[in-house]
């Protein structure tokens, strides 16, 4: 049961991850995202990482996502092809990053080690994940906090003419 | 556990049904005429023949609409609606799934309500419409954070994010009397969960996404059929499942005095349960026909200058007094 609900998942993900390169309109891209989002959450709850799951999807599909989407639907967007023109030197730049991605990606599954004797359970409970949080990886979560805050004032500081 | 679902979803279909004619009878009360009162006896089987009439309704379609997001978007809507009735526990028995996460997979869903509406309205390729799921999405992004930290307070007194736990931590009485409900304890944070769930299910003062003055009807003013009963639904879903989580955040869920025989030991708990939910359900309704609708920007100033930062004080002060006790 558990592996089919798994390929079931990951089918989703690659196929809803695929579609969002591959669609010319930005909305069909962002819900293909959003897809792709609540698939990825699937994943973690098959991995009893449950607060990760919601949390995943809270902040991601029902938050992020649905900021993107209101800004589609501000600009309303036509269908145009002069923005894939401009961005057309990216392209280059595209395949040495997804490269390195990739590489990436990669060297962390090679690097992976399997742990005995660990709960699942344990490790992915909101207990867990906050003492985590508050212990070992304290001061990446104050920097974090710290440039989400930055991004705040440069967004206000952008969208305000004059302070 | 089939049983349960069955149960649970039956009812609540069956009961959503319901609560648009609770919705109309009341408002009806309120407005001092009869309400209806045409198919059987007090209108009763009213929701019936508006159910038959949503299925046999012909089905339009704007002809520049989007068909597949036109066609996906009240499910998008409706699946999330009945999505969070899965963690929620009716009785120590009633629950068809508890996790140890309820709360937050409640308010996951939740957030994931808005994407029906947004969609909707824009699907429908028609210009009310848009403006109302544009309307609705810069509004439920506004209040779900204030939502979401109204309840934090709570969490802190009861150290758990299942459902089941939380109702179980407000058992027993103070001084023999008083409930221990949360409500005593975190007052602002009830009333903060209470506007903000209000404007998160889009009623009224902040039904902005649906305001028939200037909208015609919001969001699904294309829509016609079993597609706006879906609709019709998902918004009752929504209203429920917001006053579902009240109940059991600040008003001890199914807690309240047990008594008599066995059979009615076991049933009580639900009957409590279900007793808090009309009460706040009724509430809503008679808040719906009495409060005017605010101004938009008063709803984002409101949202954003008001009721955030006292949601961000009230987590302060309760984390404060949580860790010197």
């Amino acid at each position: 049961m558990i592996e089919v609900m798994f390929f079931f998942f990951a089918a989703l993900a690659i196929g809803a991850a695929i579609n969002v390169v591959v669609q010319k309109h930005v909305l069909y891209s962002a819900l293909s995202l959003i897809v792709l989002l609540i698939a990825m959450s699937g994943l973690f709850i098959l991995l009893q990482a449950d607060f990760l799951a919601v949390i995943n999807v809270i902040v991601y599909a029902g938050a992020i996502m649905v900021l993107f989407v209101f800004v589609i639907m501000l600009l309303n967007l036509p269908q145009d092809e002069d923005g894939a023109d401009r961005l057309r030197w990216l392209k280059f730049l595209g395949v040495p990053m997804g490269l390195f991605l990739l590489f990436m990606i990669l060297s962390t599954i090679w690097g992976a080690r399997t742990v005995d004797g660990v709960e699942p359970r344990l490790v992915g409970s909101p207990e867990a994940i906050g003492r985590s949080l508050f212990t070992d990886f304290m001061l990446p979560f104050e920097v974090t906090s710290l440039l989400i805050l930055i991004a705040l004032m440069g967004a206000v500081v952008f969208a305000k003419k004059e302070l | 556990m089939i049983l349960k679902m069955v149960i649970v979803f039956g009812g609540l279909l069956g009961a959503f049904a319901y609560l648009s004619l609770v919705e109309r009878k009341v408002m009806a009360f309120v407005q001092m005429r009869p309400g209806p009162n045409r198919v059987g006896p007090f209108g009763l089987l009213q929701p019936i023949a508006d159910g038959l009439k949503f299925l046999f309704k012909e089905q339009v379609q704007p002809t520049a609409a989007n068909p597949w997001l036109y066609l996906a978007a009240p499910l998008i809507s409706i699946i999330p609606a009945l999505l969070s009735f899965s963690v929620i526990p009716f009785g120590p028995a009633l629950q068809v799934t508890d996790l140890n996460v309820g709360l937050l997979v409640v308010f996951a869903v939740g957030s994931l309500s808005v994407y029906g509406i947004v969609l909707g309205g824009w699907a429908s390729n028609s210009k009310y419409p848009l403006i109302a799921s544009m309307r609705s999405s810069a509004q439920m992004i506004s209040y779900e954070l204030s939502l979401t930290l109204s309840v934090v307070g709570v969490l802190l007194l009861a150290n758990t994010l299942s459902l089941v736990e939380l109702v179980r931590s407000q058992e027993g009485t103070w001084l023999g009397f008083l409930p221990k409900w949360n409500v005593f304890l975190q007052p602002i944070g009830f009333i903060i969960y209470m506007i903000a769930a209000t404007a998160e299910s889009n009623r009224l003062p902040f039904d902005l996404a649906e305001s028939e003055q200037e909208l015609v009807s919001g969001w699904h003013t294309e829509y016609s059929g079993m597609k706006f009963g879906m609709y019709m639904l998902a918004e009752y879903g929504n209203l429920t499942a917001s006053v579902c989580i009240a109940t059991i955040l600040f008003f001890g869920g199914w807690n309240g005095p047990s008594f008599g025989p066995d059979w009615l030991v076991m049933i009580l708990p639900t009957i409590w349960f279900i007793l808090k939910i009309a009460v706040f359900i009724f509430i809503y309704v008679l808040a719906r026909a009495t409060v005017p609708r605010i101004r938009y920007d008063q709803l984002m100033r409101f949202g954003w200058k008001y009721l955030l930062p006292v949601a961000l004080a009230n987590i302060l002060i309760t984390s404060f007094l949580v860790a010197i006790s």
